[in-house]
């Protein structure tokens, strides 16, 4: 019921905004943030929570290795060659005696830092261009624009190719091979968005009142693309990871003894007859991680969707 | 539609350009002496003068990367640092392979990935929806020669059922054509089903649903027509990094085609080699490129307006 008080003059006259205010003090109707909106319809997607979980699972295993690993990944036991797990070693003995749940365990922290930190070269380097190519304007961004291009042109496996090539095959050499790939595609995200802000009264009147230039980038337009970014940088993690075990894979990433599991696999590769576990446990570590981002990134795509809200 | 065509060839010899320049940079920012590889340790320097100056090597950049230019209108790549061997001869060699396995797949990938989407936004909320989904999103996420080692350690060494390495014919491209293109179709399923739902929610479908239109046919021709257009050009990029890009599958199951090759040039340091895959499969990428954008304004009549 809305509290009729009478104001001086002697009229009636109904105050709603008493009335709310009322309400706002008892916290019955409490403003939610964007972020919480988004948290509230993540947590109801069963599946996202499910990777959420996962991931948590899997980072946590791989945090307590030095606890959980029951020898040292590459204490060498010739004793117990190519033995197919049992209770001593969970997942099973290599080629060379060492045990294979232990050297998991260790490769995921090679693997998972990998991963980011290729993600977080690639969202600094390409947020840093795109929002520079995209203030600037003009033939600087269109010089820079025309490269970018080129280097959607060309297929990504080549180009990681061509990097490691250059630098040599080793793992910070894949670190910083997929970093510099990822960087076009987020420059390209960044600079739409800046082009987007360039355009919006707020910037324009920023700029009259004499803001200065990297006071606006960084107030007014970081914040409205920190959520593509933040989706894309999720999914691009999964890739990450799975691009650096295929390179490792491939002899051109980690090099032996290294017990990432990419290397683990190209080792297995050569005992797939007589000892299969060497393959089977590295690579099912890869798919549930990558597996676990993917549900979590779809997951944080979907909560964020206009169309959803 | 002739000045789309003319203005696309133009950028076309442009990317090739920039693409030429970025491989020849490479190539030249690559530490090791191709010179010291090729004659060996017991090379006299007199012996490697003469190689670099008949290589050319010690020519202002500019002028070498001209020369190469020159040799790759005229389809010479070069020749490999091992062997002396024509870099377009041996890549050549290794084509068909890659094409066999890339057209597998990608035939695996349209005709599993296609239908599983079309069903899944049929069935949009319901079981079948949520289980081709997960599925994809299983498909996804597995490392495709983790698959295949796995698939080679099932059906290969336990079960028997399949030729392990190597090998001629259809039967060997079975399980690598399916490792190679489950990833593709699951991704294509999701992309199906996405494209196929928000055309449903078009004002047109709603429009020809009202008209009462005869029956679901007709309906195919606007719902279908629409959908399918990201779908086509997915498609064919798709089609262009399979041919190039099967480098983990062809490791595994031992076949020879261009991405074994290129690691194996890379492991060597053969620049020459690594300069004329990456040209090659460049190349072809933005060929393929630009014949998908060909198809693509040929359905979509108000692309060729921009």
């Amino acid at each position: 019921m809305p509290n009729i008080t009478s104001n001086g003059s002697g009229q009636k006259t109904p105050s709603v905004i008493s009335d709310l205010s009322g309400v706002a003090e008892t916290g019955a109707y409490k403003g939610r943030s964007q972020w919480r909106l988004a948290w509230d319809r993540y947590r109801r997607n069963r599946l996202a929570i499910v990777g959420l979980l996962l991931l948590a699972a899997i980072i946590g295993l791989v945090a307590c290795a030095p606890l959980l690993a029951t020898y040292d990944p590459n204490a060498i036991d010739y004793n117990y060659v190519r033995k197919p797990p049992n209770s001593q070693h969970i997942f099973g003995t290599d080629n060379i005696g060492r045990d294979i749940y232990s050297r998991v365990l260790w490769g995921g922290r090679d693997s998972l830092r990998v991963g980011m930190l290729a993600v977080v070269i690639s969202i600094i380097g390409g947020v840093a261009l795109g929002l520079f190519s995209g203030y600037v304007g003009g033939f600087v961004d269109a010089v820079i624009q025309r490269f970018v291009d080129l280097t959607f042109a060309f297929p990504n496996i080549l180009l990681l190719l061509s990097i490691v090539a250059i630098l040599g095959p080793n793992l910070t050499t894949v670190l910083i091979a997929i970093g510099i790939s990822g960087i076009p595609g987020y420059s390209r995200l960044m600079r739409g968005s800046v082009l987007q802000a360039l355009n919006t009264e707020y910037v324009l009147s920023a700029r009259l009142v004499g803001a200065k230039d990297v006071r606006i980038m960084f107030r007014h337009i970081l914040p409205n693309v920190l959520t593509p970014i933040i989706i894309y940088g999720t999914l691009g993690l999964g890739g990450g990871i799975m691009i650096t075990a295929g390179l490792s894979y491939l002899g051109l990433g980690a090099q032996p003894p290294a017990p990432e599991w990419g290397a683990m696999l190209n080792l297995g590769r050569t005992y797939m007859r007589s000892a299969p576990w060497m393959s089977i446990y590295p690579g099912l570590a890869v798919s549930l991680a990558v597996l676990a981002i993917n549900l979590i990134g779809d997951g944080l795509r979907d909560a964020f969707d206009p169309k959803n809200r | 539609m002739f000045q789309f065509l003319l203005r696309r060839l133009f950028g076309l010899v442009l990317v090739l350009l920039g693409i030429s320049f970025l491989v020849f940079a490479i190539s030249k920012v690559t530490p090791g002496d191709p010179v010291k590889m090729m004659l060996g340790n017991r090379a006299t320097p007199n012996d490697i003068a003469r190689l670099r100056l008949q290589l050319h090597l010690d020519d202002p950049l500019l002028v070498q990367y001209t020369k190469y230019m020159w040799g790759v209108l005229h389809g010479d790549l070069g020749r490999s640092y091992r062997g002396q061997t024509p870099v377009l001869q041996e890549i050549l060699l290794r084509v068909p392979a890659s094409i066999e396995l890339g057209t597998a797949a990608f035939l695996f990938a349209l005709l599993v990935g296609l239908p599983a989407g079309l069903i899944a936004a049929r069935n949009h909320n319901g079981l079948l929806d949520g289980l081709v989904m997960l599925f994809a999103q299983v498909a996804i996420s597995v490392p495709e020669f983790w698959l295949a080692i796995v698939i080679v350690i099932v059906f290969g060494v336990q079960l028997g059922w399949i030729p392990i390495t190597g090998g001629v014919g259809l039967k060997s491209l079975i399980a690598p054509a399916f490792c190679l293109g489950i990833g593709p179709a699951a991704v294509l399923a999701r992309l199906t089903r996405s494209s196929v739902l928000e055309v449903l929610q078009e004002d047109y479908v709603r429009t020809a649903r009202a008209k009462g239109l005869r029956n679901v046919l007709i309906n195919y021709r606007h719902i279908m027509r629409n959908a399918l257009i990201p779908v086509v050009t997915f498609l064919g990029l798709l089609f262009a990094g399979l041919i190039g890009g099967a480098v983990f599958i062809e490791a595994v199951f031992a076949r020879p085609g261009l991405g074994r090759f290129a690691i194996l040039a890379i492991n060597a340091r053969d620049m020459p080699q690594v300069q004329g895959i990456v040209m090659f499969g460049a190349a072809l990428y933005v060929l393929m490129n630009l014949l998908v954008d060909i198809l693509y304004s040929v359905i979509d009549p108000r692309i060729r307006i921009t």
